[in-house]
C-alpha cells in the first residue's frame, strides 16, 4: 500500500478496501520504524494527522465529490509554514518556532484534504544540493544509506523514495526539487515562477523559489499540483493566469513533440553512465512519437555564477529578519543590541547559510552591486533569452537533472566548487522562471538517474502529459528501494 | 566672512490612506502597542508585502499637484540595515526609479518676492515601528503600530538660502498636501517631518560646502530655529578656519542647538536593491491623466481666486490660503456675511488674536465660521457697532453661544431712535456744563480736538449701544446750541 499512487489510494479509500485513518497509521508506523536510519522528518504531526485521517474518512463517507486528494497522507517540506505545528527550515534560529498561521500551499492542499503527517529535513533555509546542511542532521538516501539524498529538498525525496508518506511538497529555488527527486528516483516538479503562491514559505532567494509536487509518478503530481497552483492575492509576485486542468490531457499522444537537446548538457563533467540513462530514455520518446532536435544554449556555464550571486543577494536580505528580536533564537545574556545580533545570528545559523549571506552582503555592497548583482542580472536576461529562442523550435528541452548520481555523504562538503556544480543543469531553469521536471529513467551504479524535461512559461500541463506517457511506457518511475520492498 | 548658507529638505508625508503601505492593517494613532500589524508589518517569516493602490494615487496626485514627471515605471527598493524596530530588516522605499520625479514649486516671501523651489524626486517607502525604551526597566519595548505606514519623501533641490524660505517652502509643502487631501498634516504627531541639509559657501563661490544633516525637525518653529543655530555653528567652525564634518545631527529644542548623531564613517551601507517581493509598478497616461485633470484647487490657485473674487490683497490671499481648513473657514465666514473684506479683516484679526493666545490651529476654533458669520451679520445691518462685536466675540469664544443669543441676553442692540440719542447726549452736555462753557469759547481747530472727548462720555452713557454715525450729527447741533 506504501508504493501506491494518489489514484489508486483514492480509490481504494472509495472502495472502503482501506480507511485514511488505517493508511495514516501505517505510514506513521512505517515513519517510526524507518526513519530513524534516514531522518528524513524533522516533525512529526501524528496527532493532527489523525484528526485529519478522520475528518477525510467522514468526508469521504459523505461527500461523492470530495476532492482525490481526500485523506491522502502526505509530508511538507519544513520551511511552509504551517499553524500550530513547528516549523524550523531545519535551522537552531528556528528550532522553536510554531507559526500562527498557514502557507498558502499547505492551505490549499489542506483544503483538498490531505493528511499531514510531518515536516521534512532539509538544507538549512533551502541552501544546499546534499542535505548535509540541516540543524537536524543529514538525511540518508533510501537506496544506499551512504548516499546523500540532494537537496535542499532532501527530506521529501527521501520520504516519498522509501514510503514514508504518498507524496510530498518541495520547494526549488536551484535545483531543490529536481536534484533531490533524481537522486531518489521519484518525479519531481517545479513549476513556472508565480504559478504557485509564495506566500508563507520562508524565503531563500524570492525571485528564484517556487513550490512543487514530489511525488511517486507524474500523475500524482500534476493532481498536487492541481490544488496549489493559482492565483494569491497574498503573493504579488503570483500569477493570475488561469490554471489548467492538469490531468486533462495527461493522456494524449507525443506524435511530432519536438524535443530539444542542448549539446551543453552532454559535454565534460558528465557521468557516462548518467548520459548513456538519458541517451535511452530519449529514445524511448522517439519510439513515442519524438522528433529530436540540437540545440544550445550558449550561456549554460553562466548560471551558476549569476546564480551565486543573485540567490546569495537576496537571502542576505531575506534572512535580516532572523534577529532575536520577535520570534526564533535569541542567545543567552546579550550584552547589549550589537552582541545580540551578533552572537543570535553567529550561534543560530549554520556555516552554509552564514557563508551564503556574507556573499549577498557583498554582492550588493556600495562600490560592489555593478560589478556583481547587476552584472549577474544582465546574464540572467541572456540565460532567459536561450531558453525564448530555443522553445520557438522545440516543445520541450531534455537533459540530465545533474552530472552524477547520488554522492556518498561527506564527499563534497570540502569542496564547495564540487558542490555547486552539481546544479550546473538545474540553475538556469529557475533563473528563466520556466517550469521543469525530474523523472525516473533508469540508474548508474546503481542508483536512480532523473530526466530533466524543460518546457515554456505554464506549459506545466504538457510537461505532465510528457512525463505521464513516459512512465506508460517505462517503469523506472515503480521501482523501489529495498527498504519498501520489505515492507 | 560673508557666507551664504544653501539648504535641501527631505519632507517625510504620512499618506492619509486607511490601510498600511503593504499590508491590510488599519493606520491608528494611539492603539494599544502591536495590535494594529499583520503578519507582514511584524516580518513574520514568509509573509509578503502587497501595495496599496492608494497610495500610489496619493503619490501621483502630490507629482501632479507639484509640476513633476510622473515615474511611469517605478521600483520598490530594499534599504537594509538591523534596528530592533524595523522587523524585516529593510525598509522597502525606492531608489532608482521613484515614483514622482523632477518637479518645482513657487514660494512668495515675506517682502512679497516668488522664488522657485526645484524639487527632485518624491518616491514611497513604509515607516518603521517604535521603539519604547521608558517602563522597561533596561529593556527595550518594540510598537510595530507604525510598521509599514506609507510615507511619501519629498527631497528638493538645495535651492534655499535663509530659514525664512526653507520655512516658506515647508509651509508650502504643507499647505499642498492638505489641500490634496493625502496627509493630515499634523506635524506634532510627526505625520510630516522634515530632514535638513545645510551648507555654508563664502559668498559668491560656486561650489557647495560640506553639509550636516538635521534628522526629523517637526514644527515650523524648529526648523527656523535649527537652521539658525546650525548657521551659526557651522559659521563658528569656518571662521575659526576649522572644517565641517559630513555628519547626522538632532535638534534639540530645549537647548536650542544641534547635536551630532553620527559621522559619515559610523552610516550605514544600506545595499538597495529591488525588492524581489513586488512587481515593478506600472502606470499609463490614462491614469496619470485621470488624477492630474482631477485635481483639488491648490493653495495659489486659491489665493489668486481671493484676489480677483473678492479684492482682497495678495497678503491678505496668501495668509487666507494658507490651509484649507483656513480657506474653507474664510469662505464660509464671507458668504454668510455678504462681505468679503469685513470676513477677512476678522478672520486675521480678532479671531486670529483668541487663537494665538490659545495657540490653536483654526481647526481647534472655539467660535465655528457659522457663528462668526451670523456676528458679522450683526454689524453689517448696524444691530451693533464694531466695538461691540469685539466683547460679543469673546463671549462667543467663552462659549456663550450664537451672536443673536448674546446680544439679546446682554442688551447690546444699538441704539439708533434720534429722540432717544438727543434725550441722552443733552443729559451729557448738562452733567458736563464746564466743558461745554469751553468749548463754546474755542476756535475750531481746538473744537475739533475737544469732540472726542463728548463722543466719549456719550458712548460711555449709552454702554456702547448708541450707533457712532447718528450720534455725531446731533452732538454737533447740540454743543454749537
Amino acid at each position: 500500500m506504501v508504493d501506491q499512487s494518489i489514484t489508486s489510494l483514492a480509490k481504494k479509500l472509495r472502495a472502503k478496501e482501506t480507511s485514511s485513518v488505517e493508511l495514516t497509521q501505517d505510514f506513521l508506523s512505517r515513519i517510526k520504524q524507518f526513519d530513524g536510519q534516514l531522518n528524513s522528518y524533522i516533525t512529526i504531526s501524528d496527532e493532527i494527522a489523525l484528526a485529519q485521517a478522520e475528518a477525510a474518512d467522514k468526508k469521504l463517507a459523505a461527500d461523492d465529490n470530495a476532492s482525490l486528494l481526500t485523506g491522502i497522507p502526505v509530508a511538507h517540506k519544513d520551511l511552509f509554514c504551517t499553524n500550530g505545528i513547528l516549523t524550523t527550515c531545519a535551522s537552531k534560529m528556528l528550532n522553536n518556532f510554531v507559526p500562527p498561521y498557514e502557507s498558502t500551499v499547505t492551505s490549499r492542499m489542506q483544503a483538498s484534504g490531505v493528511v499531514t503527517l510531518g515536516k521534512t529535513n532539509m538544507d538549512e533555509f533551502a541552501m544546499g544540493s546534499s542535505n548535509e546542511n540541516s540543524h537536524y542532521g543529514a538525511v540518508k538516501n533510501p537506496w544506499n544509506l551512504e548516499k546523500v539524498p540532494g537537496g535542499s529538498s532532501g527530506g521529501s525525496a527521501a520520504a516519498v523514495a522509501a514510503g514514508l508518506c504518498v507524496a510530498a511538497t518541495g520547494t526549488d529555488t536551484g535545483g531543490s526539487i529536481r536534484q533531490p527527486a533524481s537522486f531518489c528516483g521519484i518525479t519531481g516538479l517545479k513549476p513556472t515562477y508565480g504559478r504557485v503562491s509564495r506566500f508563507g514559505m520562508i524565503a531563500y532567494a524570492s525571485s528564484l523559489d517556487q513550490a512543487g509536487p514530489m511525488a511517486r509518478s507524474a500523475e500524482d503530481c500534476a493532481h498536487i499540483l492541481q490544488s496549489i497552483a493559482g492565483f494569491d492575492a497574498n503573493d504579488s509576485t503570483c500569477s493570475d493566469i488561469a490554471t489548467e486542468d492538469y490531468t486533462a490531457s495527461i493522456d494524449a499522444p507525443l506524435d511530432g513533440l519536438i524535443i530539444g537537446l542542448p549539446k551543453e548538457y552532454f559535454g565534460d563533467g558528465l557521468d557516462n553512465d548518467v548520459a548513456t540513462a538519458i541517451q535511452n530514455a530519449v529514445k524511448e520518446f522517439e519510439k513515442l512519437g519524438g522528433k529530436v532536435k540540437e540545440i544550445s544554449l550558449p550561456n549554460l556555464n553562466l548560471s551558476i555564477p549569476s546564480y551565486y550571486v543573485i540567490a546569495p543577494s537576496e537571502a542576505s536580505s531575506n534572512l535580516s529578519r532572523f534577529d532575536g528580536v520577535r520570534y526564533g533564537y535569541r542567545c543567552e545574556d546579550p550584552k547589549d543590541l550589537m552582541d545580540m545580533y551578533k552572537r543570535s545570528r553567529g550561534e543560530g545559523f549554520g556555516k552554509e547559510v552564514q557563508k551564503r549571506i556574507m556573499v549577498g552582503t557583498y554582492a550588493l555592497s556600495e562600490g560592489y552591486y555593478d560589478a556583481y548583482y547587476l552584472k549577474a542580472q544582465r546574464i540572467r536576461r541572456l540565460i532567459k533569452e536561450d531558453f525564448v529562442k530555443a522553445f520557438e523550435e522545440v516543445d520541450v528541452i531534455m537533459g540530465p537533472v545533474a552530472p552524477t548520481t547520488a554522492f556518498g555523504i561527506g564527499a563534497k562538503t570540502d569542496d564547495p566548487i564540487a558542490m555547486y556544480l552539481e546544479d550546473i543543469y538545474t540553475l538556469s531553469v529557475n533563473l528563466a522562471g520556466i517550469p521543469a521536471m525530474s523523472v525516473p529513467a533508469g540508474f548508474a551504479n546503481g542508483m536512480p538517474v532523473g530526466l530533466q524535461i524543460m518546457g515554456n512559461y505554464f506549459s506545466e500541463a504538457k510537461l505532465l502529459n510528457v512525463a505521464h506517457k513516459f512512465q506508460q511506457a517505462t517503469d523506472w518511475h515503480t521501482k523501489n528501494p529495498s527498504l519498501v520492498e520489505g515492507a | 566672512m560673508n557666507w551664504e548658507v544653501v539648504i535641501g529638505l527631505e519632507i517625510h508625508a504620512q499618506l492619509a490612506t486607511k490601510s498600511k503601505l503593504f499590508s491590510g492593517a488599519a493606520i491608528g494613532f494611539g492603539a494599544e502597542p502591536n495590535t494594529n500589524t499583520t503578519l507582514v508589518d511584524l516580518g513574520m517569516p514568509g509573509a509578503l508585502p502587497v501595495f496599496n493602490k492608494e497610495a500610489l494615487r496619493m503619490a501621483v496626485m502630490f507629482g501632479a499637484a507639484v509640476n513633476a514627471k510622473i515615474g511611469m515605471t517605478s521600483v520598490f527598493a530594499r534599504k537594509n540595515y538591523f534596528y530592533p524596530d524595523l522587523p524585516k530588516g529593510y525598509q522597502t522605499s525606492q531608489m532608482d526609479h521613484p515614483i514622482v520625479g523632477e518637479g518645482f514649486l513657487d514660494i512668495t516671501l515675506d517682502d512679497g518676492t516668488v522664488k522657485r523651489v526645484g524639487i527632485t524626486r518624491a518616491h514611497l517607502e513604509e515607516d518603521a515601528g517604535k521603539s519604547l525604551h521608558e517602563d522597561f526597566q533596561g529593556m527595550t519595548g518594540i510598537d510595530l503600530n507604525r510598521s509599514s505606514t506609507p510615507l511619501l519623501e519629498i527631497v528638493s533641490e538645495p535651492d534655499m538660502r535663509s530659514a525664512k524660505e526653507a520655512v516658506a517652502y515647508v509651509k508650502m509643502i504643507h499647505s499642498i498636501v492638505t489641500y490634496l487631501g493625502i496627509c493630515d498634516g499634523n506635524m506634532a504627531e510627526g505625520n510630516m517631518r522634515c530632514d535638513i541639509n545645510i551648507s555654508l559657501r563664502p559668498k559668491g563661490q560656486a561650489e557647495y560646502g560640506t553639509r550636516t544633516e538635521i534628522k526629523n525637525v517637526n514644527s515650523f518653529r524648529f526648523i527656523e530655529r535649527a537652521i539658525y543655530t546650525e548657521i551659526e555653528r557651522q559659521a563658528d567652525i569656518l571662521e575659526d578656519g576649522g572644517k565641517i564634518t559630513q555628519e547626522t545631527r538632532l535638534y534639540d529644542p530645549d537647548k536650542d542647538e544641534t547635536r551630532s548623531m553620527r559621522s559619515k564613517e559610523d552610516a550605514n551601507d544600506y545595499r538597495y536593491f529591488p525588492c524581489p517581493d513586488l512587481l515593478p509598478v506600472e502606470l499609463t497616461q490614462e491614469y496619470v491623466d485621470i488624477i492630474r485633470n482631477n485635481l483639488p484647487e491648490l493653495p495659489t490657485q486659491k489665493a489668486e481666486r481671493f484676489m480677483r473674487e473678492y479684492k482682497l490683497s495678495e497678503y491678505d490671499a496668501n495668509v487666507l490660503s494658507a490651509t484649507r481648513a483656513m480657506a474653507d473657514y474664510f469662505e464660509k465666514v464671507a458668504e454668510i456675511a455678504g462681505n468679503a473684506k469685513l470676513a477677512a479683516n476678522w478672520v486675521m484679526g480678532e479671531l486670529s488674536k483668541y487663537l494665538n493666545t490659545e495657540g490653536k490651529d483654526i481647526t481647534e476654533s472655539n467660535v465655528t465660521s457659522e457663528q462668526l458669520g451670523g456676528l458679522l451679520v450683526r454689524i453689517e445691518d448696524n444691530t451693533i457697532n464694531g466695538k461691540t462685536a469685539k466683547s460679543v466675540l469673546q463671549s462667543m469664544w467663552e462659549g456663550e453661544g450664537s451672536a443673536d443669543q448674546i446680544i439679546d441676553a446682554k442688551g447690546l442692540k444699538q441704539v439708533t431712535d434720534t429722540g432717544a440719542i438727543e434725550e441722552m447726549i443733552q443729559g451729557v452736555l448738562d452733567a458736563n456744563a464746564a466743558q461745554v462753557e469751553q468749548f463754546r469759547a474755542s476756535d475750531e481747530d481746538k473744537q475739533k480736538k475737544m469732540i472726542g472727548f463728548f463722543m466719549g462720555q456719550v458712548m460711555k452713557a449709552s454702554q456702547g449701544k448708541a450707533n457712532p454715525g447718528k450720534v455725531t450729527p446731533i452732538l454737533n447741533k447740540l454743543l454749537k446750541g
